[in-house]
């Protein structure tokens, strides 16, 4: 054996001053309503974030101005350390295929069958071959608890519970590097919804992904270890573990964390 | 922006030794290059005796369907593979297997094909004339319930079909009825001229417009307008299901849906015949007045002694019955609408489609049974 023995240390990736998500002084309107004012927001790279806050606190808006869906109507947002509404759409479709979303209702496209959802961003890479698409397929059906003689199905012949698992299953298709989740575990049964969680720990700890959810479940944010950023009076509040969030005594929080049990 | 990090595969004394990220995002930035990976690895998956994975930075789950294909579904003999990486390869190894389907050439293939279509096709024939006099029955159903409890009649509905179905179509069918009328008249006009006929240009119009052209012109807007938007309206209330929360309140669908659109329908569509007759006979008389030389007071003076007044009734007993088919099909349609996008465009196509279709069939036996009257 003549294989010189590899010294150095293995390439970990930077851990990136900037982060991987970065909102400065978002302000986002809805016709007359405003539902951020001068918001910053920072999700680093490896990190685990729970958005929280009462409904119509602009939780989902906040979410789908990050994945640039929609524009705020001022104040700047950066994926990756690149300014999402400044990039061609080239630059923007190149960014957006470093990140993954599960949409609360599953969005899957209801003409296809599930196969055909999880392979289509797959397909949209333009590079994989049929062959390699199908066992991506296969693993990532097993991945989400799904056998593969369900792909056939269509999304209307599926319940919401393995909605949801399809729709994850296309978000991580494309190996995404940052997964946005709109209530992943609503609609679920609690066995369902905790195997789902350590799921989702368990890829974001092998890919390091950066996950980003918006939730109503305690246990959700636990089983993910998550830090906890809270949304009230148009913007992120506060911003930290549990454990702060928990102490911190503030009326938007505090009936959140009053229901929950504590583990 | 994490710098890019390209995977990289060194073969070298039968020694595979893979480094960088081998992630899908990092094969995109590739571009040309990538294909080189690829066949480097499909060559290594032959030659090499020995892999190293020790280099690898980042490793996502593609990337690592790609390496397992390459060793042909097993882990190689020789292989140095990292704690971190290896959860990634064990789910795949873990994978259950799945049966092969099998493709057996079956003889006469062609045969089996067309019976196949022969018989759907007469059983969806089958199923819609089915379908379509169930809903016959519902309606007649609910208009006797109505005749017993008259203050359940929704009139709200009903009017705003009305509106939708009739009033804010007035601006397209004058538009486009004036034009035909004109082209018709113009057109009619030269060859009338050519043996000095050209009063007859009134009872050419007449005729052709209020027995025909008005209902059909009528019907075949109003089924590509309405018709459509009743069948999607319908549709997307079945995919979110509304209907399905209606009957839950206790409210009749075919009562509260069905019924008034029918019923609209067949007030409107008379009303909308006789203004789109009298936009073409508007535009076949500027057209006479241009080129024959017509006056205009004169040609609507002359209509009622050359064109029998029956033939006003015929037109307008034609346009309440397309109404009434154009919306019983559009219903129809609507609530045979899958939970899909699919099979509401399908659906939509259909029922304008057979709408129309069914239109000119029935203006055919109008014209034989009605062969006798008012000509």
């Amino acid at each position: 054996m003549s294989r010189a023995p590899s010294l150095s240390p293995l390439p970990q990736p930077a851990a990136d001053a900037s982060g991987v998500i970065e909102l400065r002084g978002v302000w986002t309107r809805y016709r007359e309503t405003l539902i951020h004012r001068a918001l910053d927001f920072t999700a680093r790279q490896g990190e685990v974030i729970s958005l929280i806050g009462g409904s119509g606190s602009g939780k989902t808006t906040l979410l789908r101005v990050i994945l640039g869906l929609t524009a705020p109507a001022q104040g700047e947002v950066r994926l990756f350390g690149e300014s999402l509404h400044h990039a061609s759409l080239a630059q923007r479709q190149a960014l957006r295929r470093r990140l993954g979303m599960l949409f609360q209702q599953g969005a899957l496209f209801s003409a296809l069958s599930v196969y055909d959802n999880i392979a289509f961003p797959l397909r949209e890479l333009g590079f994989l071959d049929e062959g390699w698409i199908r066992e991506n397929v296969r693993l990532k059906l097993n991945m989400v608890g799904l056998d593969f003689g369900q792909a056939a199905l269509t999304p209307a012949e599926l319940s919401g519970g393995m909605i949801k698992r399809v729709a994850l299953a296309r978000a991580l298709a494309i190996e995404p590097e940052l997964l946005l989740l709109d209530e992943p575990t609503a609609g679920l049964d609690p066995p369902r919804s905790r195997s789902f969680v350590r799921l989702i720990r368990e890829l974001q700890e092998m890919l390091r992904l950066t996950v980003v959810l918006v939730t109503h479940d305690v246990e959700t944010i636990r089983g993910l270890e998550s830090s906890v950023a809270v949304l009230a009076e148009q913007r992120v509040l506060r911003q930290g573990s549990i454990a702060e969030i928990t102490a911190w005594d503030h009326p938007a929080t505090r009936e959140f964390f009053l229901s929950a049990p504590n583990p | 922006m994490t710098a890019p990090d390209p995977p990289v595969l060194r073969l070298s004394d039968g020694e595979a030794a893979l480094s960088g990220a081998w992630t899908l995002a990092e094969f995109d930035i590739l571009g040309r290059r990538r294909r080189l990976l690829f066949q480097a690895l499909s060559q290594a998956g032959s030659e090499a005796r020995s892999w190293n994975l020790e280099g690898i930075s980042r490793l996502d789950n593609a990337a690592a369907l790609l390496l397992w294909r390459a060793w042909r579904q097993r882990y190689p003999k020789q292989i140095i593979l990292p704690e971190r990486l290896a959860a990634a390869f064990s789910r795949i190894a873990r994978l259950p297997e799945q049966k092969e389907e099998s493709a057996r050439p079956v003889p006469f293939l062609w045969l089996e094909r067309l019976g196949r279509s022969v018989l759907s096709m007469s059983r969806r024939m089958l199923s819609f004339t089915l379908d379509v006099t169930e809903l016959l029955g519902a309606l007649v159903l609910s208009a006797y319930f109505l005749c017993r409890h008259p203050k359940a009649m929704p009139w709200k509905e009903f009017s705003a079909t009305l509106y939708k179905a009739g009033f804010e179509a007035m601006p397209v069918t004058l538009l486009v009825g004036f034009l035909i009328g004109l082209t018709i008249s113009y057109l009619s006009a030269l060859q009338l001229r050519l043996y000095g006929a050209d009063i007859f240009v009134v009872n050419l119009l007449g005729m052709g417009i209020i027995r025909e052209l008005g209902p059909v012109l009528a019907a075949v807007l109003v089924a590509g307008r309405s018709g459509s938007a009743m069948t999607a309206q319908i549709g997307v209330m079945r995919v979110t299901e509304e209907i399905d929360a209606l009957a839950v309140m206790g409210v009749s669908a075919t009562l509260r849906v069905v019924w008034p659109k029918v019923a609209a329908m067949l007030v409107v569509m008379p009303l909308l015949v006789v203004w789109v007759s009298f936009s073409a006979l508007l535009g076949g008389a500027v057209a006479a007045f241009v080129e024959l030389e017509l006056s205009i007071p004169y040609f609507f003076l002359r209509l009622p002694e050359v064109v029998a007044f029956s033939n006003l009734w015929i037109g307008l007993s034609k346009g309440a019955v397309f109404g009434f088919l154009i919306a019983l099909l559009a219903c129809h349609f609507g609530l045979k609408v899958r939970p899909n996008t699919e099979s509401l465009s399908r659906h939509t196509t259909a029922s304008v489609v057979t709408a129309i279709t069914l239109v000119i069939l029935t203006d055919a036996i109008f014209a034989l049974l009605t062969r006798q009257i008012g000509i």
